[in-house]
């Protein structure tokens, strides 16, 4: 059975969840061929892409792909899947690539099964997928052909194949109508915020509806300055209006990956959990020993939180000789 | 301008999923429900578009017949009447789903003329597919953006922003035009108990589409193993201090 992998990131580069995507999709290849496409140029992934198993490298081109445009990206995949017939499509489960696959399907009419953490090379394809951000998964069959499904980012580890080789390279121009290239970026306004990005930063400090107040935060805030690191904070504060939207750690909000993450009486709601889950330890500050968030915190300090951070900067102050 | 604004019924699950017997869905029996929060922001931005521009905002939603309480918030926060397509409790979907709107859609814009806008959330908060709204627009040939976070109509288009490495992605779309948007779009209003009673006399018009045979179909759900962790608990109050910043020296933070 030959697989298709839609690797749509930049053109030239080839992130770490395309090459998780690619392992998935060695997998339901089942000893047959991997295809890969890429779009405005990638060439020179043609070695890396090799390594992980890829045979035939599909480069699309056209002036159009100077931008991000996803109808076109898609155009370009249904272009590809008429001349190899793959039995499955994949790409990385991320915005774009998500964005890119439901394309294909409304074009082909497939069925779509995003953000899988397994599946199997069978027909109806048994697939795993997450639901809720992850908090719960989702077991199915996939049906119709070709079966579409992205891989939920660091979910399968990238694996280079052991039996990598020569890549035969094939370019096309693909014919693009114009309503596929009605959608596109037709401007990049640059970020203008300062400071420690929530999503990068090396620390997290965050707290819920418990700080009591906006100016409730300004322990937090103090915490994560002493800390280097980023405040965050529940749902329900920015629906209560106490804090931006992109400051909120969660499901429909960031999702981050600090070295460590420090919740400020915060419940553990699984719409948070699914945004603090990239973190490599988490300390909880809570009143409640009972608190759902104790059972996936590595830390814990019982007590209310208008306590408990102040001691803690004036620790770090006192450890610094200040 | 007509706006219609597509949300859907969810569990507020709190701190831990519970399934019922059959795995088949998640226990709701003690559970409350809300609109899935990306379609929340879709709803307030369709009720301001109304607010500054005038003419319609619709509110549809495709589930059992108890999403017509996601239809009367939905209708509190500022929209002008509802479209319930009642399902019969199961699942349904992507692809049935999208045609199910799709139907509903060609419907009432033969009754009541095309919708300038179509609103999805981006993903739904419980299957989170990622498709309805990219699946809705193919089969009504109008042009589709998702992932947004900023839109605001100038003359016959639509700007979007969409949050990107670095900065912001603008597109700028003709209407009619299919959305799909993320929270943070906007800061929801809390609705008034006026507009909650008003929202109770507003019209709800019903039908109830046949589920054809998923080809996505869900066999079973899985609550994920834990991680089996127990919280090192550094101690009671301001007195842990000290072994907070022990550990933040051991992890080379502080």
């Amino acid at each position: 059975m030959s697989v298709l992998v839609v690797v749509a990131g930049t053109p030239g580069e080839i992130e770490d969840v395309s090459l998780q995507a690619l392992s998935l999709a060695r997998r339901l290849a089942a000893g047959g061929p991997v295809h890969a496409l890429t779009v405005g140029g990638g060439d020179g992934l043609a070695d890396t892409l090799g390594e992980h198993g890829v045979s035939t490298l599909h480069v699309a081109e056209h002036e159009a792909f100077g931008t991000y445009a996803p109808a076109a990206v898609a155009r370009a995949t249904v272009e590809v899947v008429r001349e190899v017939g793959p039995a499955t499509v994949v790409a990385a489960g991320n915005e774009r690539g998500n964005e890119v696959l439901a394309h294909v399907a409304a074009m082909t009419g497939a069925p779509f099964a995003a953000n899988c953490v397994a599946a199997e090379p069978d027909d109806p394809m048994p697939v795993t997928r997450v639901r809720w951000g992850g908090s719960l998964l989702e077991e199915a069959r996939l049906h119709g052909s070709p079966k579409l499904l992205t891989v939920q980012p660091h979910a399968v580890e990238a694996q280079s194949a052991p039996a990598g080789g020569a890549v035969a390279i094939e370019k096309f121009t693909p014919d693009l109508n114009e309503a596929d290239l009605a959608v596109r970026v037709v401007e990049r306004v640059a970020a203008t915020t300062g400071g420690v990005s929530l999503a990068e930063a090396r620390v997290v400090v965050s707290a819920g509806r418990g700080a009591g107040s906006p100016e409730g935060f300004a322990i937090i805030e103090e915490l994560a300055d002493l800390l280097g690191g980023a405040v965050g904070c529940s749902r329900a504060v920015t629906m209560a209006g106490w804090r931006p939207h992109t400051d909120q750690v969660g499901q429909t909000g960031t999702k981050i990956a600090p070295e460590i993450y420090i919740a400020c009486g915060i419940s553990g709601a699984t719409q948070h959990m699914a945004g603090c889950k990239g973190a490599k330890a988490l300390l909880a500050i809570n009143t409640d020993a009972d608190a759902p968030i104790l059972a996936s915190a590595d830390y814990a300090v019982i007590g209310d939180l208008h306590e408990v951070v102040p001691a803690i900067s004036a620790e770090l102050r006192k450890a610094r000789g200040g | 301008m007509r706006v219609l604004v597509c949300v859907k019924r969810v569990p507020l699950t709190g701190g831990k999923i519970v399934l019922t017997q059959d795995a088949q869905a998640i226990e709701t029996r003690h559970l409350g429900f809300t609109i899935s929060p990306h379609e929340e922001c879709g709803v307030e931005e369709a009720v301001r578009m109304v607010e500054s521009a005038g003419g319609e905002s619709v509110v549809l939603t495709l589930g059992p017949p108890e999403a017509a309480e996601q239809l009367r918030d939905a209708m509190a926060l500022g929209a002008d009447r509802a479209i319930h397509l009642v399902s019969d409790g199961e699942e349904w979907d992507p692809q049935a789903t999208a045609g199910a709107i799709v139907d509903a859609i060609r419907a009432d814009e033969t009754a009541n003329g095309p919708f300038d806008l179509v609103l999805f959330g981006n993903e739904s908060a419980d299957a989170g597919n990622y498709q309805v709204g990219i699946r809705v627009a193919y089969a009504l040939s109008r042009p589709v953006a998702t992932g947004l976070k900023g839109v605001s109509v100038e003359r016959a288009m639509i700007r979007c922003e969409q949050e990107a490495a670095g900065g912001r992605d603008v597109y700028k779309l003709p209407l009619p035009a299919v959305l799909g948007v993320l929270e943070g779009l906007n800061l929801p209003r809390y609705p008034s108990v006026p507009a909650k009673l008003r929202a109770q006399r507003k019209p709800i018009e019903s039908s109830s589409p046949t589920r054809p045979d998923p080809e996505l179909e869900k066999v079973r759900l899985v609550v994920p193993e834990g991680q089996g962790k127990e919280a090192l608990v550094l101690g009671q109050g301001p007195e842990a201090a000290p072994a907070v910043v022990a550990i933040l020296q051991q992890i080379g933070v502080a």
